[in-house]
């Protein structure tokens, strides 16, 4: 199976359905497993991860749902390859700088991949659309028993799987939630939400995990201890905390069109106006108006036909996205910032004036509706 | 004071966070806190902050020149890198890890998925220990007839005709 196929759809998880898709962008569950007594590949020689890699690789490929998969060594991708790959989360930016001695392999629908000799010999990953971290566990914990017959993955009674790092050890496993939170932004509660969420042993990060900035209105919820505590239970945790942040959200949302219809008018409209006549735009600044334009879809003031093609766009918009659309040279800066502009444009077209009708922008008089 | 991160230059930001239930204070120079991103909220866990630091001293006090047998790694390279050089390392630096993990996460013991295999060997070692330390105490009590029954019992499990 060639890359090219694959990255010629944008994957089941962005076009699939799911609960609180809303809200909900996608859920993520990712395992780290290592096998007994060969060293880590940050302290491995390039012999000795070469070798975990045939042994890792080989045992993957065998999956039932791996069929058809693609597989390939790090070495053998294009630097932009790889860029698409981290743009879509299907590896990480840690995994894009490796070389000889690392892979990845993934499946067709671009749901299960596998990382190999990342910070661990294996990091596999499932990911969904919407609300449903039990089942991407599930996925991801069926390959995971898949394997143990053909790798003997290091195991420790008392600490469970063990991990190049000591924050993943146990169950290693990361699960995460990457959710769309222009609401609470707009009403200025974000700070106040990542902060009690903190407060509880979970992490919110920006787009693109660790170290990087929220853009779009996007975060990253997910669990940050790995010990003492079962895969279920993580999950469940939070699960039932993601579910209390969308309630903030819709809350925020409600009283947003209750108190200032006019700044959420204003702000969507004002999106719509640029987002559909700019002729360059960097990709923080057509993220973050997208993301007003998805409030827009959210708030019916867009027809829901055109949720998929706004959604697509967060993705079509990244760097290595255009580049690869262009098929030329290496583009510039100032290049891809027209491209993405002519882009969304041409997008846009199709889609209709925010229509103004659905939101009144009377603040409501009636004493019932009072605090 | 100094800064937590640097130890060179003197610490202007001050952080405390709880993180469950345990308070956790960090110190850090201007330079430093503005490359953990402590000014940008969406970008910064304390947690984070401290998972980074903190342990690698913390091993370095009580590791005192070990070296894994297996590796080849020193406290000296975890001190640098964070990370362990191969899954026998967690034993060999067991002592100073403790501290660390239990800092670190909700527990100091794994609660969940275990390998099937490691959970049918757990099992048949539990039975074979209680089996023995049956028939140690009936050796002890003099009553032979049932420790020859214990110690074929053992012999069956171990040979595999018994489950």
């Amino acid at each position: 199976m060639k890359l090219s196929r694959i990255i010629a759809n944008t994957g089941a998880w962005l076009s699939g359905d799911g609960p609180h898709r809303q809200i909900v962008v996608s859920s993520r569950v990712r395992l780290a497993r290592n096998l007994k007594s060969k060293p880590f590949p940050g302290w491995a020689k390039k012999a000795e991860r070469i070798e975990v890699l045939k042994s890792v690789k080989s045992a993957v490929e065998h999956l039932p749902e791996m069929e058809d998969a693609f597989s390939e060594n790090l070495e053998s991708l294009s630097p932009l390859e790889k860029q698409v790959l981290v743009e879509r989360h299907l590896i990480s930016r840690e995994h894009a700088a490796k070389g000889v001695g690392s892979a990845v392999v993934m499946n067709v629908p671009q749901t299960l991949s596998f990382m190999i000799n990342e910070e661990d010999h294996l990091r596999m990953q499932a990911i969904c659309c919407g609300l449903q971290l039990g089942k991407v566990f599930a996925m991801i914990d069926q390959a995971d028993t898949e394997l143990e017959p053909m790798l003997d993955f290091a195991f420790h009674a008392k600490l469970g799987y063990l991990t190049a790092c000591p924050t993943n050890v146990g169950t290693g496993m990361r699960a995460s939630a990457m959710l769309h939170l222009p609401g609470l932004v707009l009403s200025d509660q974000m700070n106040k939400i990542i902060n009690s969420v903190n407060k509880i042993g979970l992490a919110v990060r920006g787009l693109h995990g660790e170290g990087t900035e929220a853009m779009g209105n996007l975060f990253q919820v997910s669990n940050q201890t790995t010990l003492g505590e079962g895969e279920e239970e993580i999950i469940e945790r939070l699960d039932k905390v993601i579910q209390t942040v969308i309630e903030h959200e819709q809350n925020a949302r409600t009283l947003l069109l209750q108190r200032k219809p006019v700044t959420l008018l204003d702000q969507i409209g004002r999106a719509y106006g640029v987002l559909s006549h700019a002729h360059s735009i960097s990709s923080k600044e057509a993220l973050n108006l997208l993301s007003t334009i998805k409030l827009g879809v959210d708030l019916d003031l867009f027809p829901e036909a055109h949720r998929f093609p706004v959604d697509e766009l967060f993705i079509e918009t990244q760097p290595a996205h255009l580049q690869k659309g262009a098929q030329a040279q290496k583009m510039t800066a100032e290049e891809r910032d027209t491209l993405r502009a002519a882009l969304i444009r041409a997008k846009l077209k199709n889609v209709p004036e925010p229509d103004i009708a659905k939101i009144t922008t009377q603040p409501s008089r009636s004493p019932e509706n009072d605090e | 004071m100094n800064c937590d991160v640097c130890q060179q230059k003197d610490a202007t930001v001050f952080l405390t966070q709880i993180v469950g239930g345990k308070m956790q204070k960090v110190n850090l120079c201007e330079a430093c806190s503005k490359e953990k991103g402590v000014n940008d909220p969406t970008g910064f866990a304390l947690a984070d902050l401290l998972h980074g630091m903190g342990a690698a001293q913390d091993i370095d006090r009580t590791a005192g020149g070990l070296k894994c047998p297996v590796c080849g790694f020193t406290q000296g390279d975890f001190k640098k890198t964070g990370r362990l050089g191969c899954s026998a390392c967690y034993d060999v630096f067991s002592e100073g890890l403790e501290g660390i993990l239990k800092n670190m996460h909700k527990g100091s013991e794994h609660v969940g998925k275990a390998p099937e295999g490691f959970q049918r060997t757990q099992l048949f070692d539990t039975r074979i220990k209680t089996l023995q330390t049956n028939l140690d105490s009936a050796v002890k009590a003099e009553e032979y007839e049932k420790a020859a029954d214990l110690r074929d019992q053992i012999r069956r499990i171990e040979t595999g005709q018994e489950v």
